[in-house]
């Protein structure tokens, strides 16, 4: 540098020079800032993804240097999230470059006591090894005299937080393997939302899309903590306020949804059926319904079998009830005249039936009935259901509001004015929920308490109407369509029971005998199935190697697969991408259901507790187990993350997302997809010869997925694979193309057509700016991309919009067809006036006003008359853990309910009865923002543990008095399962409720925190009981009782000792709270 | 008390001009933080760290309701603030605070438990809001920075240039609002830069761009003004009668901020300042009374010699 | 009425989510809310403490200086430029035996001041960023500019006394050092006082006087210390005029400026306040009544000198504290809106108006919603 330049480079100079006398501005200017450009400027490419946390599905730019990501940002062409990211996404960078990541394949020996390094083809070769041992030294080939083909011995989890290719590539395989064990989030998070919505509506997914709750004169978000654990998704109930829509917040705690509604309504957790219910009936007895579109689209007018008692004929039970066996017939539900398939009301079958997750068949279509059912559409006969849900409802009453939710008549009151004020032909209310209803031992029964209110209501199917189920991971609506759950094949076909379902045949006549509607297309679903799994190998002749699936004998939930463990049943087991260890109810249980495996393989990012508590869990910490005396062998493989892989996810709107990928992975690092296939590929090799029968659903499975020159399979060759192909081979473009005669295949019937015409439609990007609200050209949604469904709801009988507000879909007569600006949900050219001939069965038994195409009647049910196994209409029991006595009936708790007593799970004595008052608080579980899920995306992640460093109970003032608990401090809480500390945060927002003339005190507590990663501390599911619900199998976490007492939990073999004296207190034996 | 006019010595004043910049100048950008909408999410907190490498500082647990991260400082220069009170929001109903209605007839507080505690409570609200650097028109730090590493940019911002910053922690005690700190192990001041890097490339600050419900607005000055303005009026006839512009009036002691706020309440509520004063505006005066006590010091020690000689 | 339509052409009615109002649905009408009256305030509510803040935290973020450093720097840039400034009278009028202690006190001081000050920075290697700008907004630039200016002088004319070289240029810096030298000694107090920091804005009509009456003292004392008692009589002088000025400013300045001289009186600041008091009037006495002995005389200018350190550490902890409590800052500022608001509608008016800006600012006041206010 000559010393000229260097002068005027001197600022002072420049001061002296320029137009910056006073050196605050230009001549200060240095070196660096001449050159400043933001980092993205210089990136090499720009790659389009999805974040990975929740099911909001926000877009994210991701931009690449030198194969290095370098910044992860929202994507504001995204109809859906319109560029913005809450903490979590805008943390996504942190969460995938960040330090936190394990790079090598770790392995622990049977007794070690630490983690060894493994070459990576070492590992894989050894977990084949074990896959194989393990099946063959636990195949069951018959049970009770019928074929299962299967094992018990292996068992995965964890699906929600994979891509759908991922899910398929699991489910293909293991069903191959006879691995019937297959489970993921979706069981533990929104089961019950399958089953609720579709025995509803036909469909289990969220009637609705986000972007759509900008057209609601009114959003009540109950059950669900929308702005925490949906932020993004909340910009769209902000944008329906901005247009002055109300919006109520009903949840036992003030939480920062609470903050931005008009209304917060605390009530008692655990009582939503009470407060829904008293709306239903203010709806009936105020006569505030849709009567039109109650009588065209709903059952209100069909006539019940004279059979059916009501649970107020007896005290809490309906017809059928089988006190032994805690389940019901429920054929005496059914319609009058109308009959379910045989097998499913066949009194002898439906006990084994019980317990196969049926329910959640639901999920799109599945309720079979063989003939028309009578109507009375006037509505006056005693046993059309309009009648019953009267007589059903009539004591649901505000008074009854008062005493069991704890919320007062007037705040009652203006709820259901809201509410009816927005609702009808006009105008469109909606509901927004997520697991706060879910996770209940009446969980699916609260899903259709809104069902049936937004059916009275006329808002469903409706613009600015329908229930948002909020779903979870970014991927649980996928892994629940193709599902790794253990009832379920792709597209919610039921995986098969031996019982019944023994022959292709016998499955399709159980399954899809109705007498109308899409599903009675299940034949063509399931050969088309059949077809992508073994190809040539599925003929016709062969039932299209309907024998190569496994078969279910009871079911094999998540947490009966724990019981299975503990008992030493089940010997392998793969984690991936689930820590139950921290996730699931009982965390012990799960501790000591994996000390008892042979296996276990866990992949994931970093060392999440389910794959290191043989080393620093709680039970050594206690001494009560010692590392060296486990036997389990224990690999971690870790993963590929969102951004290292492509592959799509499904969102909370059923929009399926494609992500591409950005970079690869680093050291060991693989993403799923390459496990599987690797695994699967290994497996065929390794049993290539073995010339058993058993093998052949294996060998003969489609495998030949192309590969790229890091040996990834192509996630686009899977994405086809599940879209479908005709007898051409080409892609097909709708499930409408699918045929049962072999020619067509297709790996998940409801996402045919995400690969029409041979293009990836799930890689669509046309701007949101660029469409209109419904955004039908970004990525695809099933089915048949519609994004809000049964909108043919949205017009009436004639096919004319309910009102000229509220237009979706409407029928255009000149050119013959519905048109509008949705795909319909109906067949295009039928016309509202068809009316369907004599005879008429299936899909030409439809008539034009049969909005709910996938159901059984076409109609939506506000009496479920079969797929539920614990009651047509939904009724208040208390939950399992209550300090309450059910007002209502002698039943106090939901009477089929599932239960598991084991000295790891013991329940609180029932209400009323001496012991209770042990645990005299209600306490419930949650989420906050800055975290996620069981931690494994945000403990580990500094920028989101900063923000909530701590595991913490939120109580109110009050209770803080009563217990001596301190604003900062420690507490210890108590239940029959453990004792974990917390520190306290004493808020208003927390209020005591009066119920029964009690006054009753919630503690919360967010769920996120576990020993391991960056921030740390005590799990709440330590205290959690397994208690489930009986349709789908959900435990309930959102309602239980404890006891607090101010300071830390005492350490070592004093914890135990600490449960056992409350325990003892509470004089609890291993019947304890398993009453009817 | 007549306050003075902060800007006077060549402040850049509303166009931003007079800092040199000829041609490069260009408008005068900010932030309209409208608090109303804001979700408390933080994500404009994790937004900030990521795109500027702002180091995590630290696993703190409060009990300061949902802050953990306290206040703005050298590793946060978004901070959202947590304030539960006992006041209603407008025509708002939060539930938790409200007395049991009158009208409907109370039950009897004879009996056992008809007394929950919240009786007590009246009413409730809980209040979010994100703060981050004022750059203000005025700026003290940037008046007594003494390396020029803060200057103020052609988008009339303020920015620690970290090339020169050589930790003199002047610009910390001149902060009126406490914003801009020197990081411990690094010995540099830091702060919002208004995302200086990505507004030269036309892109938005990554706070404002993450922000789900757009708590956090981000553009031209004049018209954030103006949108705030209209924006308090529709609070105000909707009720919600304590929304407050903050920082947005050029006539206050600092001249107005480019990242001005809508509040729901007092300033120092949120541990802001009610009236900050930049506080160079005595600068002058400072100066002129230092000039008078050096004089004095001259004299008082030549008189101390004019005595007798001994 | 809510504008969410649907109409066969598309969305009606589109606002943007940001326009969102929470309680615009009135879902608590005016009359529903219980008026309390009376109640409102009553036993169970907390009652509105004399000011609000953020959970009790500071407004200001504390200041990062060090006392060591800093109190130091002060306290040795006052010692340094009044000693020069005693060393040039000492020298013009003959005692020498003054003068040159006084000149190598002077160099001394001001080299401590300046490690001291390089030591507190953040990045000490990047000290001589200071000269890259001359910024009269900023007290340590133009701090830094006197500094270089006038510490070649007081090396200059220390060492030229050491070594009796060049005896010209010795006279011309030590007078050149003692023209700067008040600078030096006094435009620290407008760098402390170029602050948000409440305990020093307040006081900056009085600081500079304080440091220079401190820096007298220092000086002298050092004189005293340093100096024959032949020699030291202007010393003495300017010891004894310095400590009770200094003794004077200082207890004006904390009653003088309102709340934000309490921190002066409590905690460390008070100990080294009242330490400083004591010391320099005992001093001050010491070295009026020693005035013939050696020994007190030195005692005292020890005495002087430490006093004076100890009102520089006083003034700083003073100002430490004044950060750490958001009373200091809330409090006085809530003063000067009330004292605003009072003042007569028209000159209110026209105030705003040429502020261009009438409602909704923070700073008119608006109480809380529905309740009480503030
Ligand atoms: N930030 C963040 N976002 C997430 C997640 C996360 O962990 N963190 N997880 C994702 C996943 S997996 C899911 S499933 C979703 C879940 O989303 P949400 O369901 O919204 O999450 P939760 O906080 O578990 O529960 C919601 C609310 O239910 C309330 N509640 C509890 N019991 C009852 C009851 O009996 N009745 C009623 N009405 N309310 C009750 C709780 O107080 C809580 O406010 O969020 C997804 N998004
Ligand atoms: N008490 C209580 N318990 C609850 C709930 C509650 O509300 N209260 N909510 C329940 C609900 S809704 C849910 S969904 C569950 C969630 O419980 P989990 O699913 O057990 O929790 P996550 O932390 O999400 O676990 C997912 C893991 O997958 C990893 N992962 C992410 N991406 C990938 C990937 O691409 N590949 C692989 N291999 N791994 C990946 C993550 O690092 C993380 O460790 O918790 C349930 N448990
Ligand atoms: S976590 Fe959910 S809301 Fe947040 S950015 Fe990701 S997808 Fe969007
Ligand atoms: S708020 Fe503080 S740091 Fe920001 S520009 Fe103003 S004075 Fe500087
Ligand atoms: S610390 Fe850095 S930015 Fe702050 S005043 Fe000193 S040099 Fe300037
Ligand atoms: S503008 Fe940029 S630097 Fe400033 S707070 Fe926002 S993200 Fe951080
Ligand atoms: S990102 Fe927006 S909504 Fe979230 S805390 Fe920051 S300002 Fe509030
Ligand atoms: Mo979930």
């Amino acid at each position: 540098m000559g010393v000229r330049t260097w002068i005027e480079s001197w600022p002072v100079y420049r001061q002296a020079t320029g137009g910056d006398r006073l050196g605050r501005g230009a001549a200060a200017r240095s070196g660096a800032t001449e050159e400043l450009r933001p980092r993205t400027a210089d990136a090499d490419r720009v790659v389009k993804s999805v974040c990975p946390y929740c099911a909001v599905g926000c877009g994210q730019n991701v931009y690449v240097k030198d194969e290095r990501v370098i910044q992860i940002e929202g994507n504001p062409d995204s109809p859906i999230s319109r560029g913005r990211l809450c903490p979590k996404g805008s943390a996504s960078l942190q969460l995938t470059t960040g330090s936190a990541r394990e790079e090598k394949v770790l392995y622990r020996r049977p007794y070690g006591a630490d983690w060894e390094e493994l070459d990576l083809g070492t590992a894989m070769s050894m977990v084949a090894e074990r896959v194989a041992r393990t099946r063959d030294e636990t195949w069951e080939e018959e049970v009770d005299g019928r074929r299962v083909a299967r094992t018990l011995g292996i068992a995965g989890l964890g699906g929600a937080t994979l891509d759908n290719e991922e899910n398929y590539l699991i489910k293909k395989l293991f069903t191959a393997l006879g691995v019937v064990q297959v489970e993921n989030q979706a069981r533990v998070c929104h089961s019950s939302t399958v089953a609720g919505l579709g025995t509803s509506f036909g469909r289990g997914g969220s009637t609705t899309f986000l972007q759509d709750l900008q057209n609601s004169d009114c959003i009540v978000i109950e059950g669900s903590n929308f702005a925490e654990a949906h932020p993004v998704g909340f910009q769209w109930v902000m944008e329906a306020k901005a247009r002055g829509a109300v919006v109520i917040h009903v949840d036992p705690r003030f939480s920062r949804t609470s903050a931005l509604a008009d209304l917060h309504v605390p009530l008692r957790a655990g009582t939503d059926i009470a407060f829904l219910g008293a709306i239903v009936n203010h709806v009936l007895t105020g006569e505030k319904y849709f009567r039109d579109y109650l009588l065209e689209f709903t059952n209100a007018a069909t006539i019940v079998s004279e059979e059916f008692r009501d649970t107020e004929d007896l005290d809490g039970l309906f017809s059928g009830f089988d006190a032994e066996g805690r389940c019901y017939d429920t054929s005496s539900w059914m319609y009058d005249g109308a009959s379910v398939a045989a097998a499913a009301g066949d009194r002898a079958n439906f006990d084994r039936v019980r317990g196969t997750g049926r329910p959640e068949q639901q999920g799109s279509g599945g309720a079979v009935m063989s003939s028309v059912p009578r109507e009375d559409r006037t509505l006056t006969d005693p046993r059309c259901v309009f009648q019953i849900l009267r007589r059903h409802y009539s004591r649901y009453t505000p008074e009854l509001v008062e005493e069991v939710c704890g919320v007062s008549r007037e705040v009652f009151a203006r709820v259901c004015d809201h509410l009816t004020r927005n609702s009808g032909r006009d105008r469109t209310s909606a509901f927004c929920y997520a697991v706060g209803w879910t996770q209940h031992t009446v969980g699916s029964q609260y899903i259709r308490t809104a069902s049936i209110l937004q059916l009275l209501l006329g808002n469903i199917g409706r613009p600015g109407g329908g229930i948002m189920a909020l779903r979870g991971h970014a991927s649980i609506q996928g892994s629940s369509d193709i599902p790794t759950l253990f009832d379920l094949l792709p597209g919610y076909l039921p995986m098969p029971h031996a019982a019944h379902e023994g022959s292709l045949q016998e499955y399709i006549r159980t399954n899809g005998a109705s007498y109308k509607g899409f599903w009675t297309n299940m034949e063509a679903y399931t050969v088309s199935l059949l077809k992508a799994w073994w190809g040539d190998h599925a003929t016709e002749e062969n039932g299209y190697r309907f024998g190569h699936l496994p078969h279910l004998t009871g079911s094999h939930s998540t947490y009966d697969t724990v019981m299975a463990q503990i008992r030493g049943e089940c010997r392998g087991y793969f984690l991936m991408g689930e820590n139950p260890a921290v996730g699931s109810a009982n965390s012990r249980a799960q501790r000591m259901g994996m000390a008892n495996l042979e296996w276990l393989v866990v992949r994931d990012f970093s060392l999440i507790e389910s794959a290191t508590w043989w080393k620093d869990g709680p039970e050594i910490e206690s001494g009560e187990l010692r590392t060296e005396d486990i036997a389990t062998e224990v690999f971690f493989f870790p993963a590929a993350c969102h951004t290292e892989k492509e592959g799509t996810f499904t969102n909370t709107n059923r929009t399926v997302q494609w992500r591409d990928r950005a970079v690869l992975p680093k050291g060991d690092q693989r993403s799923d997809l390459w496990f599987v296939h690797r695994l699967g590929t290994m497996l065929r090799a390794l049993l290539a010869d073995s010339g058993l029968d058993r093998d052949l659903p294996l060998l003969e499975l489609t495998w030949d997925y192309p590969t790229d020159e890091h040996g990834d399979p192509d996630a686009a060759a899977v994405l086809a694979e599940i879209n479908g192909r005709g007898p051409d081979g080409a892609p097909l473009g709708s499930y409408t193309e699918l045929r049962a005669d072999g020619s067509t295949s297709c790996g998940c019937w409801i996402y045919c057509g995400v690969y029409a015409d041979g293009v990836n439609q799930a890689a669509r990007r046309k701007p949101g700016s660029e469409q209109d609200w419904v955004a039908a050209e970004w990525a695809w949604s099933w089915p048949a991309n519609r994004r809000l469904l049964y909108n043919r709801a949205s017009a009436d009988a004639e096919g004319r919009p309910w009102s000229e507000r509220k237009a979706l879909v409407w029928w255009d007569a000149e050119r013959g067809e519905w048109t509008g600006h949705d795909v319909p949900d109906f067949e295009l050219h039928k016309a509202p006036d068809y009316r369907p001939p004599e005879g008429a069965r299936g899909v030409e038994a439809l008539s034009g006003t049969d909005a709910f195409i996938m159901q059984a009647d076409g109609r939506a049910w506000l009496y479920a008359p079969t797929g539920l196994h614990d009651g047509p209409l939904p009724t208040h029991y208390e939950p399992q853990e209550t300090p309450f006595e059910n007002p209502l009936y002698g039943r106090q708790r939901n009477p089929t309910r599932l239960l598991y007593p084991h000295e790891y799970n013991r329940y609180h004595p029932q209400a009323g009865t001496p012991g209770a008052e042990v645990y005299p608080y209600l306490v419930t579980t949650y989420r906050l923002t800055e975290h996620f899920t069981a931690g494994g995306m945000s403990r580990w992640t500094p920028y989101l543990a900063e923000l909530q460093p701590a595991f913490f109970c939120e109580v109110g003032p009050e209770l803080a008095a009563e217990r001596g608990l301190e604003n900062g401090g420690w507490a210890t809480l108590v239940t029959a399962r453990a004792a974990i500390e917390a520190r306290v945060l004493v808020t208003d927002r927390m209020a005591p409720l009066r119920v029964q003339g009690r006054v009753v005190h919630t503690i919360g507590l967010p769920y996120h925190w576990g020993p391991n990663g960056y921030t740390t501390g005590d799990a709440a599911n330590e205290l959690m009981s397994i208690a489930l619900e009986p349709n789908t199998h959900i435990q309930e976490v959102k309602a239980l009782t404890a006891d607090i007492v101010p300071g830390r939990r005492p350490r070592g073999a004093d914890r135990e000792e600490l449960v056992r004296s409350h325990r003892e207190r509470a004089g609890i034996t291993e019947r304890t709270g398993t009453e009817v | 008390m007549v306050v003075r006019s902060a800007r006077g010595h060549g402040d850049p004043g509303e166009s931003g001009t007079g800092q040199g910049y000829g041609d490069e100048q260009r408008e005068r950008v900010g932030f309209f933080t409208d608090t109303s909408v804001c979700i408390g999410c933080k994500a404009c907190e994790v937004a900030c760290k990521e795109w500027n490498s702002v180091p995590e500082d630290g696993l703190d647990f409060t009990a300061m309701s949902f802050d953990n991260s306290v206040g703005l400082g050298a590793d946060t220069w978004r901070h959202v603030a947590f304030v539960e009170q006992r006041r209603p929001l407008g025509h708002q109903d939060a539930g938790v605070g409200r007395p049991a209605p009158v009208d409907l007839g109370m039950p009897s507080t004879e009996l056992p438990g008809a007394y929950t505690g919240v009786e007590e409570r009246e009413e409730f609200r809980w209040l979010m809001a994100s703060d981050v650097c004022k750059h203000c028109t005025s700026a003290a730090c940037l008046d007594v920075c003494p390396t020029g590493s803060l200057f103020r940019t052609e988008f009339g911002t303020v920015v620690v240039q970290q090339d020169i910053c050589n930790g003199c922690g002047y610009c910390v005690s001149a902060c009126p609002y406490g914003v801009i700190d020197r990081r411990e192990d690094d010995g540099r001041a830091w702060k919002c830069t208004m995302c200086y890097d990505r507004i030269g490339d036309g892109m938005e600050p990554a706070c404002a761009k993450a922000c789900p419900t757009d708590s956090i607005q981000f553009g031209n000055l004049d018209e954030l003004r103006e949108r705030a303005a209209r924006r308090l009026e529709d609070l105000h006839g909707a009720g919600v009668s304590s929304a407050r512009l903050y920082g947005e009036d050029p006539g206050d002691g600092v001249g107005g901020n480019a990242a001005f706020f809508l509040l729901l309440d007092e300033p120092e509520v949120y541990g802001m300042p009610p009236d900050p004063v930049v506080t160079t505006r005595d600068l002058p005066s400072m100066w002129a009374h230092a000039g008078l006590a050096a004089a004095a010091l001259l004299v008082g020690s030549a008189a101390a010699f004019a005595g007798r000689r001994r | 009425m809510s504008t969410s339509d649907v109409t066969r052409e598309g969305v009606r009615g589109q606002r943007p989510g940001r326009d969102a109002v929470t309680g615009s649905a009135r879902v608590v009408g005016e009359g529903q809310r219980r008026r309390h009256g009376g109640r409102r305030g009553g036993p169970t509510r907390v009652p509105d403490a004399e000011f609000r803040s953020y959970y009790g935290r500071p407004v200001l973020n504390q200041v990062v200086w060090e006392a060591s450093d800093i109190g130091g720097y002060l306290f040795l840039g006052g010692l340094a430029g009044a000693s020069s400034v005693l060393a040039a009278g000492a020298e013009l009028t003959g005692r020498d035996a003054m003068a040159r202690p006084l000149k190598y006190t002077a160099l001394a001081a001001i080299s401590g001041s300046v490690v001291a000050l390089v030591h507190d920075l953040g990045r000490p290697e990047r000290f001589l960023n200071m000269l890259r700008v001359v910024k009269p907004t900023s007290p340590m630039s133009v701090g830094t500019w006197i500094l270089t200016a006038y510490g070649p002088l007081a090396g200059v004319a220390a060492v030229t006394a050491a070594t009796g070289w060049f005896p010209r240029i010795g006279r011309a810096a030590t007078l050149g050092a003692a023209a700067v030298g008040p600078l030096v000694a006094t435009y620290t107090a407008p760098l402390v006082c170029d602050t948000a920091v409440p305990s020093w804005h307040e006081g900056y009509r009085y600081m500079p006087f304080l440091f220079a009456a401190s820096a007298s003292a220092a000086a002298g004392g050092a004189g005293l210390v340093a100096s024959p008692l032949g020699q030291s009589g202007p010393a003495r002088r300017a010891a004894v005029g310095g400590a009770l000025v200094e003794t004077a400013v200082s207890t004006a300045m904390e009653h003088r400026m309102g709340l934000a001289g309490e921190p002066y009186r409590l905690g460390t600041a008070g100990v080294f306040v009242r330490a400083a008091k004591a010391l320099t009037l005992a001093g001050a006495a010491g070295a009026v009544l020693g005035r013939r002995s050696r020994a007190v005389s030195a005692l005292s200018g020890a005495a002087l000198l430490a006093g004076s350190a100890c009102t520089r550490l006083g003034v700083f902890h003073a100002g430490k504290q004044s950060a750490a409590d958001p009373k200091y800052t809330v409090v006085p500022q809530r003063r000067r809106m009330a004292e605003r608001a009072a003042e007569p509608a028209a000159e209110q008016e026209a105030r705003a108006e040429a502020a261009g800006r009438t409602a909704g600012r923070a700073g008119s006041g608006g109480a809380g919603g529905g309740a009480a206010g503030a």
